[in-house]
């Protein structure tokens, strides 16, 4: 393990009940780096990140972040760690029954004891960094999808965390929000310092940010490597999620029985 | 099949016994977590402005019109035994003992209860739930336990109050559409209604309820599958089994609190 080594995930597989999702997963994130998870829908990529935040415990291997395990801290230490950790869920997950403001001054609040005043100015800091700072007394429900994640990127960095956890940024956003939100990862990421993990499948608008991938298929990594090896990998995996293609090692078609026996149809001469 | 009926019977008994654990394990877990719902009052008050306070209109006037039935019905079946002047004692026995807590808690179980589900239930299924957790604040303490309390304190304030204006109904019909002397109708309900034995067991039944209303409204929300389905289906369970529960409730208290009493 590097000293600059942030998380670290050894050998760690789960499953919900006997559906096993990941199988063996191995996977290092250093500090200061913008690392993508991809991998097709339902490959485990989001169970990673609930693996990393603590709200599941690995069936087998270690969790490290910040060289604490994850799934054996107890309850206060786990809530310590997470105070270091910011997530943005797929849809912003933004408390509705509250303002924008409120929304970003909650961990504020709920873990501080400053006053209003730099409650107010903290706040305003960090929506004037995702460029939302107009957007502070509108509720979430008058937000269009790339405002609401771009309120939620806000609030994730209140507490000036450590390791920022991304699920799914760019799903469902126009082709401007989407390079907006791209940028915004790299540019807080450089400036706060921060390590940033984004699970995804956008690969053209996250290879253009991301210093490391790591590839996930069938809860094990088939492929790692930099933006630049991603692109040049002749992997068929790979090379079928890069280029988009619709049939390769991840088939168009569920499985399913015989199509002519669906259908009640005889081959001629059967 | 009778091998399947057998495990689907069996599946659904352990279903039901685990939900059951379940439920127990919230049920502590939110008494456990209740320190932030007094430290922080605000939360609390809050929350009962939503159960408590948008209550009070269906409360009211359901309370108005069931004292004046009361009335209208009390005084047609008292002539017959020549005991109208009585009308008092009827309907502040029939409201502080039985139909206050009872029509309160259904009434506060379909207004309330049901907007308690089907908040936590949303909030859940937008992740604010998890989102919370991830920030590191319990949700249990921040969000459940505010509004256990606040439906605690809500539910005997609401019965009270229905309570009141059935008393102000059963006044209208009785003593001023009817004509029965006003101060018989005081006096006599003045002389009968004890404290202890009718108000203050009325509150009891009241804070009763109000602590299964919630506790039923606030599990369903935190345990309905993250669907539109789930927090529909969660919503639906919570009005019907506290229902039930309220009725179920009423029935053992009554036994034991006015049995024997004349």
């Amino acid at each position: 393990m590097h000293n600059d080594t942030l998380v670290e995930i050894e050998d760690v597989a789960f499953g919900y009940g006997a559906r096993p999702v990941l199988k063996g997963i191995n996977l290092t994130a250093r500090r200061g780096q913008v690392i993508a998870i991809m991998g097709s829908s339902g490959c485990g990529k989001t169970t990673l990140l609930r693996l990393i935040g603590g709200q599941i415990k690995p069936g087998q291997g270690k969790v490290r972040v910040a060289g604490e395990s994850v799934g054996e801290l107890d309850s206060a230490a786990l809530y310590r760690l997470r105070r270091k950790m910011g997530m943005l869920f797929q849809f912003g997950a933004l408390f509705t029954d509250i303002s924008v403001f409120d929304n970003v001054a909650f961990q504020l609040r709920e873990h501080t004891d400053l006053p209003e005043d730099t409650i107010r100015d903290l706040v305003l800091m960090k929506l004037h960094a995702v460029g939302l700072r107009g957007a502070a007394h509108l509720m979430p429900s008058e937000l269009s999808g790339g405002m609401a994640r771009r309120v939620a990127l806000a609030r994730a960095i209140a507490l000036d965390p450590m390791l920022v956890m991304y699920d799914e940024p760019f799903a469902g956003l126009d082709p401007i929000s989407l390079g907006v939100t791209g940028n915004l990862i790299r540019r807080l990421t450089d400036t706060l310092g921060l390590t940033s993990l984004v699970v995804t499948h956008d690969v053209q608008e996250s290879l253009k940010i991301v210093d490391y991938v790591y590839f996930v298929s069938e809860g094990v990594v088939v492929a790692e490597g930099t933006a630049a090896e991603i692109r040049a990998s002749g992997l068929p995996y790979v090379h079928q999620f890069v280029h988009g293609e619709a049939d390769g090692p991840v088939p168009f078609h569920y499985p399913a029985p015989s199509y002519a026996d669906d259908l009640g149809l005889r081959r001629q001469g059967a | 099949m009778l091998k399947q009926s057998i495990e689907s019977l069996g599946n659904r008994t352990i279903q039901g016994v685990w939900r059951i654990g379940f439920a127990a394990r919230f049920f502590v877990a939110m008494l456990l977590h209740s320190g932030t719902a007094f430290r922080r009052f605000g939360l609390t008050i809050r929350e009962m402005y939503f159960t408590g306070v948008l209550s009070l209109i269906i409360i009211l006037v359901s309370g108005l019109f069931v004292g004046m039935v009361l009335g209208l019905q009390g005084y047609e079946t008292q002539q017959r035994f020549g005991s109208e002047s009585a009308l008092g004692t009827l309907v502040a026995l029939s409201l502080v003992r039985e139909l206050g807590p009872v029509l309160a808690g259904l009434l506060f179980a379909s207004r309330a209860g049901s907007a308690i589900t089907a908040e936590i239930g949303l909030m859940k299924a937008t992740e604010q739930l998890s989102a919370m957790e991830m920030m590191a604040v319990d949700p249990i303490a921040r969000v459940v336990a505010p509004r256990f309390w606040a439906g605690v304190i809500s539910m005997p304030l609401l019965a009270a109050l229905f309570s009141a204006m059935g008393i102000l109904g059963g006044y209208l019909v009785g003593v001023l559409l009817i004509g029965v002397d006003v101060g018989t109708f005081w006096s006599q309900m003045k002389s009968s209604v004890d404290f202890e034995q009718d108000i203050l067991n009325g509150v009891i039944k009241s804070v009763v309820f109000g602590v299964a209303i919630t506790t039923i409204a606030l599990f369903e929300g935190y345990d309905a599958p993250p669907t539109a389905e789930g927090v529909s289906g969660a919503t639906t369970r919570t009005v019907v089994t506290s229902s039930l529960a309220v009725l179920a409730l009423d029935f053992v208290l009554t036994a034991f609190m006015f049995r024997g009493l004349n």
